[in-house]
């Protein structure tokens, strides 16, 4: 440790204003800050209000939730693969080191081109590195379909980056939630990479592990919310991807097509809990979507009819299939994007929640609807705080008027 | 226009220090609308220019003539007439390009630009700068169009004015068009960045 605090220190004069690495100093500085804690962080005497919390931490703890879902993002991916193979044993070890190996260059590839962009705007405006995009890169790989191909992910990473966040002034002052903004590029971009029944599930061995799909033996990849937007008339019976009849368990344990690290509403609800307990996400939000899906989902179910598919599924079912139990947790309470009013939340996640049903149900185009439920309650979460704020003042003027009546008597 | 304004400076700052579109925001619905392709964007371009053209010289020519209660309407009779031409012109000569620009000739009529110069300038000034200012507003619409069409096409759908840019070997290897290229956001997008690029070059357009 003392050793490495050495050499920053010797090299550190390099990257100062003047020194021979002038350019690279944001960079030395973020390395610098990430090893060590700042000495310049605020004078140690004087009244001073810190938190232990920085948006480093944050960041960290919010990664930590992911993980769960990543961990078995992976195991599906390789589980998916060996079951539309034909395979009838599945070890554990290959299946999530073959989901490793595919989802690695992905996250390989967002961070490389978003921490790429931030360095670099870092450098031009001459301020620090943030680490907004910690969450951000790790993300984006989760929210897609695992057979996207990699430039597509650095497009719309850049796309995202630039556009949805450094022209709005970096970390924190977004509008729309990254990742999401991503997704959306991509989806609207290249809607043949991003739906049907070949993208979700992997279908080449990867260094020589895994298998080869043959999709023409009967095999079909696509997702339950994909079978219920393509469903023609009949009974609706939705299947994995060999044919065999999916259980609300599977669908809860996440073993079903769908995007890399969103299958599984077990691991969200883990996920869920850590950032609950540590008080980084807002209860409200949770709560609110899932009242919010619940309630248009139940509406949707009571007036079910065949020309919407997706409105015979039950509203708990709607919080198992797709991604709006991932979005729920882990997108609409992106503090940055988010109400940030306490009644503002409630009115926000509610929002949410039943747009995303409405969406998925209400539209056949788009199975699901929770991305782009979220990016719409990113762009009224402003109005809704400006409405909870004014509500506010006038209750309270009101208030003040009236004791003031009774002080003049 | 109190001050003597150069007929060079009348014809040329259009297209860059004072253009209509990115500079004074006008005229963007056309923008959004017409340039997903490049061609119909061209045409469009040159049937601007040509409206604006001869619709400044008409008012500048009626301009002591006009009162002033109904000036708007005597402008909106002059432009619906050039542009009722122009429409007819089309559809003789350039069909196809018609067809894709539909309704977008017609809505020539409601472009803020012609009314802003019509107003601005042709009601204050004699024809021959008028035409002038009427050839540069239209040109610095026309080169907006045109930039953008130029992107959206090229990467909405791999091709120049219907000509294939990207060889088949890139499709082959996974290259896909931009289906987003096509839809109207990006118009918006691509118009931003020409604001953005201009205004990093000339520090002084920008507003605090």
């Amino acid at each position: 440790m003392k050793a490495l605090r050495n050499y920053l220190n010797r090299i550190k004069p390099h990257f100062e204003e003047g020194g021979k690495l002038q350019a690279f100093r944001s960079v030395f500085d973020g390395m610098e800050t990430f090893l060590f804690t700042p000495s310049t962080v605020a004078a140690p005497s004087g009244a001073q209000i810190h938190d232990a919390v920085d948006s480093k931490r944050i960041m960290i703890t919010v990664v930590a939730a992911l993980l769960p879902c990543l961990i078995f993002g992976m195991y599906n991916t390789g589980y998916q693969n060996w079951l539309a193979a034909g395979a009838t044993e599945f070890p554990t070890f290959e299946l999530l080191l073959y989901g490793f190996l595919a989802v690695l260059p992905r996250i390989a590839v967002t961070y490389a081109v978003g921490l790429g962009i931030e360095f670099v705007v870092a450098q031009w405006r001459r301020e620090e590195i943030q680490e907004g995009f910690l969450v951000t890169g790790i993300l984006i790989p989760m929210i897609c379909p695992v057979e996207t191909p990699l430039w597509m992910l650095a497009v719309a990473t850049a796309f995202a980056v630039i556009f949805a966040k450094e022209v709005f002034g970096g970390t924190g002052y977004n509008v729309f939630n990254v990742a999401l903004v991503a997704r959306a590029f991509l989806f609207f971009s290249y809607p043949a990479q991003m739906s049907g029944d070949r993208v979700f599930v992997a279908s080449e061995p990867i260094l020589g592990i895994g298998h080869s799909v043959n999709y023409a033996d009967g095999i079909s990849g696509a997702t339950p919310l994909g079978q219920i937007a393509t469903h023609t008339g009949g009974a609706l019976r939705l299947q994995s991807v060999v044919g065999d009849d999916l259980s609300w368990w599977d669908a809860f344990v996440g073993l079903i097509p769908g995007s890399f690290g969103e299958t599984s509403t077990l691991c969200v609800c883990i996920g869920a809990a850590i950032l609950l307990v540590t008080g980084i996400a807002s209860w409200r939000i949770i709560v609110s979507v899932v009242a919010g899906a619940l309630l248009t989902g139940w509406i949707a179910n009571t007036f079910q009819t065949s020309t919407y598919p997706a409105s015979f599924l039950s509203p708990a079912d709607q919080l198992l299939y797709g991604g709006l139990a991932f979005a729920a947790v882990f997108m609409a309470t992106d503090p940055v994007t988010a109400a940030r009013t306490n009644a503002g939340k409630w009115i926000f996640g509610f929002i949410v929640g039943a747009m995303a049903v409405v969406i998925r149900t209400y539209n056949n185009g788009y199975p699901e609807g929770a991305m782009l439920a979220v990016l719409l309650g990113n762009a009224l979460a402003p109005l809704i705080d400006y409405c909870v704020v004014q509500t506010n003042i006038r209750r309270r003027q009101k208030r003040a008027a009236l004791s003031l009546k009774g002080g003049d008597r | 226009m109190a001050e003597k304004v150069s007929l060079k400076s009348v014809l040329f700052n259009p297209l860059s220090r004072n253009n209509p579109v990115v500079v004074q925001v006008l005229g963007i619905c056309s923008v959004l609308a017409v340039t997903a392709k490049l061609e119909p964007a061209i045409v469009m371009g040159v049937s601007v220019v040509t409206v604006l053209a001869f619709a400044n010289v008409i008012i500048s020519l009626l301009r002591n003539t006009i009162p002033v209660n109904i000036r708007i309407i005597v402008q909106l009779v002059v432009v619906a007439g050039l542009v009722v031409i122009v429409d007819q012109l089309l559809k003789a000569y350039a069909y196809d390009a018609s067809k894709q620009l539909s309704v977008f000739i017609g809505l020539i009529i409601t472009n803020c630009i012609l009314m802003g110069r019509l107003e601005a300038f042709a009601m204050s000034n004699k024809p021959w700068p008028a035409f002038l200012d009427g050839v540069g507003n239209g040109l610095g619409y026309t080169i907006i169009l045109v930039i953008v069409g130029f992107v959206r096409e090229l990467f909405g759908s791999g091709t120049l004015l219907g000509y294939a840019v990207f060889p088949k070997w890139m499709y082959d290897a996974g290259y896909v068009n931009n289906g987003l290229m096509i839809l109207p956001p990006m118009a918006l997008i691509v118009v931003a960045c020409i604001i953005w690029a201009q205004r990093t070059k000339d520090k002084d357009l920008c507003e605090e």
